[in-house]
Formats: C-alpha cells, sequence, structure tokens
C-alpha cells in the first residue's frame, strides 16, 4: 500500500519508514511560529516547563499580527512582553513596519518549504500546505511545548482527495475553488483530516491563489491542507528558499478515506453568506440587491500583492459607491511596499479607500474596520461567523477579490463583469 | 472524578469567536475571560449557570480560531466538562492541555435537553442523566492523550518526558 504525500512527510519527521492513519507519531517540527495572541499564553506555559532556553533560536518566529500597530495599552504592553523575551531567548520578533500577518510573511521569506513540518499558533498554519510541506494549527500550551522541544505529537490523519477537473471561468479564483468545497462538504467534512487538493484547475492556479485553498482548509474543519508541488510551486520556492528541501508526491496506490471529483470549468463566483463559511452560493443565486456598507479586502486569505492588483484594476478609473466604505488590510510590508511602487495604492487612496497598516485588523473583530450592528460588510477574508468582525448584529458575506472590488463600486453584491466589462489591462 | 451539574445545550459548530469574541483574546486573566464566556451565543450564559454546569452540544464544537482563550474561558466560568457529538481538534489539544474534562458522545446529546441534571465519571467517560434514568457511554482516549490527562495536562508530561532525558533545570 502506497503512501499520501502527507503521510510520507509525517513518517519522514517521526524516523519512520511507514505510518498509517490513525497512529500517533511523535515528530521533529522544522519551523515553529507564533503571534502576539497564541505567544503571549506559550510564554506564560514556556516558563511552567523548566528549560531555560529554546530548542533552536533560528526555527521560532514570533509574528505580532492581530493587534499591529499596538491597537491599546494592553496589546502594547503583551507586544513588549513578547519583544523582551524574543530577545532574551534569542529568537527573532518580526517588528511594527517589518511585519504583518504570518500566513502571508512564512511563505514570502521562504522560511517554509516543500516536504517540511510546520506547527504554529494560529488555525490558519495550514496555509503553507499549498507549497508541499505539512502544516497545521496548534494553541499556545502546545506551542510552548514544541518551542522547548523541538517536537510534538500529531495523529496521522485519513486524507480526502479533491480533484477538480477543468479550467476555471474569468473572475473565478482559488477562493471560489475553497468556498465551492465548503459548500459541499461543511464545516465538519474535513475534520482531523488531510485535505489534499489536486487536479487541472489546481494545476492552472499560482501560487497566490493555492495559498488561498489551503488557507481555508480549516475552515472545512481540516488538520492540513495540502498541495503535490509542481514547476509554480519550485519557481515560487527557488526565489526564495536557500536550503535544500524535499518534494513529496502521493503514491497512486495511496488510500484516501474520500474523493471528490468536481468538473469546475463552470464555476461561478461563489458567496459565503452569514453566518458560515459554509453557507455558500454561486453568485447568480442573489436575486435581490444586497447593499454594502462595508468592503474588506486582504487577511491572510486574500491579502496579497496579486489580490490587491486585482482589486485595483478594477476599481482603478471608477469610483466608490458613495454609501459604501472600502478597508484594504495588506498582508505584509512587502505586499505594501510592491503595492506601493506599482501605484496600486495610488489608486486605491484617490478612489477614496482607507489603506491600513499590514495587520490581522477586521478580520477578527480587532481593530481597522470593525462592523456595527445592522451593517453589512463582504470580505474577502475567511470567517463570517456571528461577532467576528465587530457587532453580532452585523452579516459578513465573504468573496474574492475580484467581487470585493466590482461590489464596492455597484455599492451591493454584484459580478465582477458587470463592472469590469472586460479583463482590465 | 464524579462531576455533576446542569447541562446546556447548544447546537453544531459552535465556534471559539462566540465563545470567546475577538475583542477579548488580549485578556489573559482567566477570571476576566470567563466573564465573556460563549457571551457571542447566549449573552446570559454566564449569569445563569452554577459551578459544575456542563455544556452539551452537537458537532466540531470548539471550531474556528485556535484561540486558548476559548478553553481557559469555560474553565474559569466554572463549567466542569463539555460533552459534544464531536469536538474541532485544535479545541481538543487545547482543552486536554488546560486540563479542560471534555467527552464525546454523540448519543448523550441526541438523548438529553437543556437543564437535564448529568453525573459523570470522567475516568470511565460514563455519562449518567439523572433527570432521564438513562446512561451513556462517551468515546474512550487513545491511551497516548488519557497519559496527558492523567498527569495533568501537557506541561506535566513534557516536564517529566524532559526529566528522564536530564534537561530540567527546575526541579
Amino acid at each position: 500500500m502506497g503512501m499520501t504525500i502527507t503521510e510520507k512527510i509525517l513518517a519522514k519527521h517521526a524516523g519512520k519508514e511507514k505510518v498509517a492513519p490513525g497512529e500517533i507519531v511523535d515528530v521533529q517540527v522544522d519551523y515553529v511560529m507564533g503571534n502576539e495572541v497564541s505567544g503571549i499564553l506559550a510564554i506564560e506555559e514556556f516558563a511552567k516547563i523548566g528549560v531555560d532556553k529554546v530548542f533552536d533560536q533560528k526555527k521560532i518566529i514570533i509574528v505580532p499580527s492581530h493587534t499591529t500597530p499596538a491597537k491599546d495599552i494592553r496589546t502594547a504592553e503583551i507586544l513588549k512582553t513578547l519583544r523582551e523575551w524574543c530577545r532574551k531567548m534569542g529568537v527573532e520578533f518580526v517588528e511594527v513596519g517589518r511585519s504583518g500577518i504570518e500566513h502571508v510573511i512564512l511563505p514570502e521569506r521562504g522560511l517554509v518549504a516543500p516536504g517540511e513540518l510546520i506547527v504554529g499558533g494560529d488555525s490558519h498554519t495550514c496555509t503553507y500546505g499549498a507549497l508541499g510541506c505539512f502544516s497545521t494549527g496548534i494553541g499556545s500550551t502546545d506551542l510552548a511545548c514544541t518551542m522547548a522541544t523541538g517536537k510534538t505529537w500529531l495523529r496521522v490523519p485519513e486524507t480526502i482527495k479533491f480533484v477538480y477537473h477543468g479550467k476555471l471561468p474569468k473572475w473565478v479564483e482559488g477562493k471560489d475553488l475553497i468556498l465551492f468545497t465548503l459548500g459541499k462538504i461543511g464545516m465538519d467534512g474535513g475534520t482531523y483530516k488531510a485535505l489534499e487538493f489536486t487536479g487541472e484547475a489546481i494545476a492552472g492556479l499560482p501560487m497566490h491563489e493555492r495559498l488561498t485553498v489551503t488557507n481555508m482548509t480549516i475552515e472545512g474543519g481540516g488538520k492540513n491542507g495540502i498541495m503535490i508541488p509542481d514547476a509554480v510551486t519550485k519557481a515560487y520556492v527557488e526565489q526564495r528558499v536557500k536550503r535544500p528541501y524535499t518534494i513529496y508526491n502521493s503514491d497512486p496506490d495511496a488510500k484516501y478515506a474520500k474523493v471528490f471529483e468536481w468538473d469546475v470549468s463552470k464555476l461561478e463566483p461563489q458567496i459565503a453568506f452569514p453566518y458560515s463559511p459554509d453557507n455558500v452560493h454561486p453568485i447568480s443565486d442573489i436575486k435581490e440587491n444586497i447593499k454594502i456598507d462595508q468592503v474588506v479586502i486582504g487577511s491572510c486569505t486574500n491579502g496579497r500583492y496579486e489580490d490587491l492588483n486585482e482589486a485595483a484594476q478594477i476599481i482603478k478609473g471608477r469610483t466608490i459607491n458613495p454609501e459604501t466604505r472600502v478597508v484594504i488590510l495588506p498582508g505584509s510590508q512587502e505586499v505594501y511596499l510592491q503595492a506601493v511602487k506599482t501605484g496600486v495604492i495610488e489608486i486605491f487612496a484617490e478612489a477614496g479607500i482607507s489603506v491600513s497598516p499590514p495587520t490581522c485588523g477586521a478580520c477578527f473583530g480587532g481593530h481597522m474596520g470593525i462592523v456595527a450592528s445592522g451593517e453589512v460588510c463582504l470580505s474577502t477574508t475567511n470567517r463570517n461567523f456571528r461577532g467576528r468582525m465587530g457587532h453580532p448584529e452585523a452579516r459578513v458575506y465573504l468573496c474574492n477579490p475580484a467581487v470585493a472590488a466590482a461590489s464596492a463600486v455597484a455599492g451591493y453584491i454584484v459580478h465582477p463583469k458587470d463592472v469590469a466589462g472586460k479583463v482590465p489591462a | 472524578m464524579k462531576l455533576h451539574g446542569k447541562v446546556w445545550k447548544y447546537g453544531k459548530n459552535v465556534d471559539t469567536d462566540v465563545i470567546i469574541p475577538g475583542r477579548y483574546v488580549t485578556i489573559t486573566d482567566p477570571k476576566e475571560l470567563a466573564k465573556h464566556c460563549l457571551e457571542g451565543l447566549d449573552p446570559q450564559f454566564v449569569t445563569k449557570i452554577k459551578p459544575g454546569d456542563m455544556i452539551l452540544a452537537d458537532n466540531n464544537f470548539g471550531c474556528g480560531s485556535s484561540r486558548e482563550m476559548a478553553p481557559i474561558a469555560i474553565k474559569a466560568a466554572g463549567v466542569s466538562c463539555v460533552v459534544a457529538a464531536s469536538f474541532a481538534r485544535i479545541f481538543y489539544r487545547n482543552a486536554i492541555n488546560i486540563g479542560l474534562p471534555i467527552l464525546e458522545c454523540r448519543e448523550a446529546f441526541e438523548g438529553s435537553n437543556e437543564e437535564d441534571e448529568f453525573e459523570i465519571d470522567l475516568a470511565a467517560g460514563v455519562i449518567n442523566n439523572v433527570t432521564q434514568k438513562k446512561t451513556f457511554q462517551a468515546v474512550p482516549f487513545p491511551p497516548f492523550i488519557q497519559d496527558i490527562i492523567n498527569v495533568g495536562g501537557l506541561i506535566n508530561k513534557v516536564r517529566q518526558d524532559l526529566k528522564k532525558e536530564g534537561k530540567l533545570i527546575t526541579p
């Protein structure tokens, strides 16, 4: 019996020839990430363990992302405590002005690579699987113990394979693939499982859209999302990763718990309605105008340069609906800088859009665009749970960046073709 | 350990954003967190429960964010156990790690009503619905996880392992 890519990476890191689903293995991790929310509790737990140093200073990073720049005294104190701990331990603390969202920064800086095993104190750590690595989210106590030992325990997951046939139509993206999938399997459809994304549509996705797909693995309950590395992966990684890495593939006779196959050649942009990322409808289902108070473009799901640029090309030369406000949350300082150099930020500023510093911000209801009771927000983020972005009576819809930008112009949820009309120059 | 309390029943996919909304994740004091426990789903929760009461829920309890503040808030609010048809994996690990008792039992969810009295033998995984005179058996923990529970959480387990390897600097 062959193994899946997930099983091979776990076997390698457990020092075993083979592993099988259900088996609990102790694994050596290649990289450990924490943010300020998981990190602050983790360092308290770390102090209880009884070690005075981390397992490897070079394999740990703390990326303040959720509340940066410090939004109030309490968060400023948290950042100060973490900054001091990192200095004492010799661990990198990614400072405001060089930081952003951890799941944008780690792939961008080449800190994660194919074949590696990464754990992180944030549920969207599953993002990195687009590069062909195993990565999963953990809580603060697990984070503390992994920082101390370099090891953690994992139950080898069964794998669900998704095969997407056909090429995606114009205006339909990685975000739509994953929303469509969540609509089919539900929020617990992938619980405890590895989700392996394959097929012609995945092969046709650029890296930023692949990261969007694996990012939302957790919204289906998945342990990790993963893709088999190909030429797109290698081109992305070669510019960033300066160490040797291993490309794994799933064996033809690997065993899957389930295989889903869909023809996505006629897929439409998908919209997740309140209050769940699996409450998904194709955009043509919307028969009455859904008026929007706020549009958010950004996050670890869709806050990469290409996402911002796509939105900017739709908005360029047009005006935002006077009753709609737009907040852009760039994923990282690198994204922000590129958007400045190419004029993307200028397009946003001229259109009357608020551009935030790189941060998770409004996505989790922290700051930078909180919504009020009764308001409607259209967002490129990953979760629209009740109260997540602000008031429990606000309604958040999820979509891809093109839909978000076009809808900001219209003032209600529209298909991008109705605004952009043709391929942007 | 025997636990005793009234159950408060919720549906599927109770996410960590409703257990402890994002605006509170910069709170680290368990007592402060407890004041906002389940605020997004049931704002009356913290005022109506008595110490020892339990949460009973459908599939995928604790889905969403990895915030450990979620099980901490539940534990500090005085909840003695969460019984659910299933748990999201990060919440499951976090609960075990911090010592919040959890049991997976679909039958208990389907066969019980809000405000029923439960008596739970945690070690045996036996859930007794006193009100309805029914008994349910929870899914047993794998031995490895039972070990973590037995030593009082992951920190103690890691301390034991490091001690064997002679790597602890404090006794």
